[in-house]
């Protein structure tokens, strides 16, 4: 895009709103689509312990673990067909992600109302920080700060699902590899689904590069978006370039490890562990209103003018919003 | 159209054995003769009733005449076996699968009598692999295609079957892709597997594992044999366990074994003759494998009666296998010591009911003297 482009200020979604105050979440399975089988009541089992006032919040935790630990030892919980398991994400993996969420990055949502409360939906966001914790805390927001929460499922590159431990955890957090299948599939169960078209362009592009979205994969979202008549709704993630500035790429050792890239970052790999933390910029995620592909005729998602023009306009909103969300932010870390 | 004359290929292995008996109890069939290089077992025999035992190989063109005298109408091919040391080694089970195949067909094709055709497969011909769909249809392109072993043999003796219906279109070939098999009297590797104590699996990995009712299997085998259903179906129970969750709801310990030494490990099992895993079945606990059977219920017409959990569970419990550890009450035992530590902390702590907190705290200014 030209350099001289005119920027609306003050879009429709205005200053970012303050999040609500997160719920206190509690160690409960959540609502399984097949009946839970019957447990025994943890209760039963357990010593008499003295109570002088009704159970208190501590013993309640308590007796929470202990009903989650029985239940995942005796593998009492139920996965689908994608390795999605309900249980160990809210009780575990989300807990783990919303401390950075709400802390490190006190991450700001804004037009959560854009997000359909039910129903199938593709949620489109640029890809950047070296590390896909863009993704993650989009999970949490789309968890956490949607009046009805939902479990994004995103799509992800082949090469998670080849590394032990991410692989397996990202299936079981709900994600599947980027292919048309998986995501028709999703999409037609009425499924939130995620996607970063940008991939490693985005992902990997260098501190210099910050906020200039890359190429936008080939259009496969939008054919699938298409087939399935779902929603397109643009999310702009704005802080997430900052937390790990990629200053330089060490290509050879990236070969040797097979990765798409290896960083190095003013921290990275300079100070060793140390320079994974990733640094505590301010987030916003804007999420714009829905693109409806239910309009097109049958056979739209065969014709590729119509994907690219689709695809452009994603992007171009999505860039939009990017400056946007930039010119009314004063400092990278304090927002 | 019921058949008159089937002939079932593998009747000393189970589910051959299974199938057999199960069609000598159909009144409406006519004559049901089992082929195999090894005579069934005694139990297998007697159940199997008035069908009639043929000790052939089906790689000998012995198995022409056989077809042609009997006046065979429907030929059920189920033998194609995963177990290199059941059948003598992997040289021989590649002979057995493939070159006997090759000769059943040939057989088949010179035949004029034979009028349909059911071939078993395995949903191994998809492999597995991390740039696989999480499902696999009929119709999937395999990523990886297999490097070797079983699930060779099995693109391989698909491969040929295509070819001959290329050959004989007016025969109705219906290939039957099997997930991994379980029940409580199924003799299968994955059995063998989760019967032991201590289970080992990829450290890092944890494959999303697909079952079927052994006796759903013979069903689906039945239902072919007796219908003409031409097409290539995937056949799996509904649902998904992972295999982590398996072994612990079979009450096993999970070993999980890096990766490099994952093969090292497959091949001590086999010597020990504890589970009978071909190196590329081990794959398959990386990544495991889902198949899609939307047109197994819709074309081919069968509902499985037990889903994978409850399949699962019927192993579990019809083989009797007791928990190794008692995590209920492990996890009882640490409940209680953190439920005595909590009656010792201080209420504010604890998190006592706010309420009392606070008319404590409504009650120190009263105490406090007026200056």
């Amino acid at each position: 895009m030209g350099e001289a482009d005119v920027i609306p200020l003050h879009g429709p979604g205005g200053r970012p709103r303050p999040r609500p105050t997160p719920r206190r979440r509690s160690l409960v399975p959540p609502p399984a689509e097949t009946p839970p089988e019957p447990e025994e009541t943890p209760a039963a089992s357990l010593p008499a312990v003295p109570a002088p006032s009704g159970p208190s919040e501590l013993e309640r935790t308590v007796t929470e673990v202990a009903a989650f630990l029985r239940r995942r030892l005796a593998g009492r919980y139920t996965v689908d067909e994608f390795g999605f398991d309900p249980d160990l994400n809210e009780n575990v993996i989300l807990p783990t992600l919303r401390p950075l969420y709400e802390r490190w990055f006190r991450v700001e949502t804004i037009g959560v109302e854009n997000v359909p409360a039910e129903g199938g939906a593709l949620l489109v966001a640029n890809h950047s920080g070296t590390l896909p914790l863009d993704a993650l805390m989009t999970v949490v927001a789309t968890h956490d700060d949607l009046p009805t929460p939902r479990n994004l499922r995103m799509l992800a590159a082949d090469l998670v699902f080849g590394l032990p431990g991410a692989g397996a955890l990202a299936r079981k957090a709900g994600h599947t590899l980027a292919c048309s299948p998986d995501a028709e599939a999703l999409l037609g169960d009425g499924e939130l689904v995620g996607v970063w078209p940008e991939g490693f362009k985005g992902i990997g592009k260098a501190y210099a590069d910050r906020y200039k979205l890359q190429r936008f994969g080939r259009g496969g979202f939008v054919s699938a978006a298409l087939r399935t008549g779902v929603p397109i709704i643009p999310c702009s993630i704005v802080g997430a370039e900052e937390i790990y500035p990629k200053i330089g790429d060490l290509g050879p050792i990236a070969r040797l490890l097979g990765v798409p890239y290896f960083p190095i970052t003013p921290t990275w790999p300079l100070l060793g562990p140390l320079g994974l933390v990733p640094l505590p910029s301010k987030w916003y995620i804007e999420f714009g209103e829905p693109i409806r592909t239910d309009e097109y005729e049958p056979g739209a998602a065969d014709d590729p003018m119509l994907v690219f023009n689709l695809t452009d306009q994603v992007r171009e909103n999505i860039q939009q919003t990017l400056y946007r969300l930039l010119s009314g932010r004063r400092n990278a870390f304090l927002g | 159209m019921p058949p008159s004359v089937v002939l079932v290929t593998g009747v000393s292995r189970q589910l051959g054995g299974d199938l057999a008996a199960r069609l000598a109890a159909d009144p409406s069939i006519d004559r049901v003769l089992g082929v195999d290089t090894t005579p069934p077992s005694r139990d297998t025999r007697r159940r199997m009733g008035r069908a009639e035992f043929v000790r052939v190989d089906i790689r000998n063109p012995l198995i022409g005449k056989v077809i042609s005298t009997a006046k065979v109408d429907t030929v059920v091919h189920a033998s194609l076996s995963g177990h290199p040391s059941a059948a003598g080694g992997r040289s021989m089970m590649m002979e057995m699968n493939v070159i006997g195949t090759m000769q059943l067909l040939a057989a088949c094709q010179k035949s004029d009598t034979v009028g349909r055709l059911v071939v078993r497969s395995t949903t191994s011909v998809y492999g597995a692999s991390p740039r696989d769909p999480a499902t696999f249809t009929e119709s999937t392109e395999p990523k990886a295609l297999p490097p070797g072993g079983y699930a060779k043999d099995a693109v391989e003796i698909e491969g040929y079957v295509r070819s001959f219906s290329r050959r004989r279109p007016d025969i109705p070939v219906t290939t039957l892709r099997f997930v991994n098999f379980i029940g409580p009297r199924a003799d299968t590797a994955f059995a063998h597997y989760f019967a032991l104590p201590v289970v080992p699996m990829v450290l890092g990995f944890d494959a999303r594992v697909q079952l079927l009712h052994h006796e759903d299997a013979v069903a689906v085998l039945e239902r072919a044999t007796t219908h003409d259903l031409p097409g290539v179906f995937n056949v799996g129970a509904d649902g998904v366990l992972m295999l982590s969750q398996a072994i612990r709801r079979a009450g096993r310990v999970a070993l999980p074994i890096p990766e490099p030494l994952v093969p090292w490990v497959g091949r001590v099992t086999r010597r020990a003759r504890l589970v009978d895993f071909s190196p590329e079945q081990m794959r398959l606990l990386n990544y495991g494998r889902v198949v899609d059977t939307t047109k197994l219920k819709t074309e081919f017409g069968f509902e499985p009666r037990w889903t994978t959990v409850q399949a699962f569970d019927d192993f579990v419990a019809g083989r009797a296998l007791r928990p190794v550890v008692d995590t209920d009450r492990v996890v009882g035992v640490g409940e209680s010591i953190a439920r005595g530590a909590a009656h010792y902390l201080p209420a504010r702590i604890r998190g006592e009911e706010p309420a009392a907190l606070e008319a404590a705290q409504d009650q120190t200014p009263a105490l406090a003297p007026v200056r």
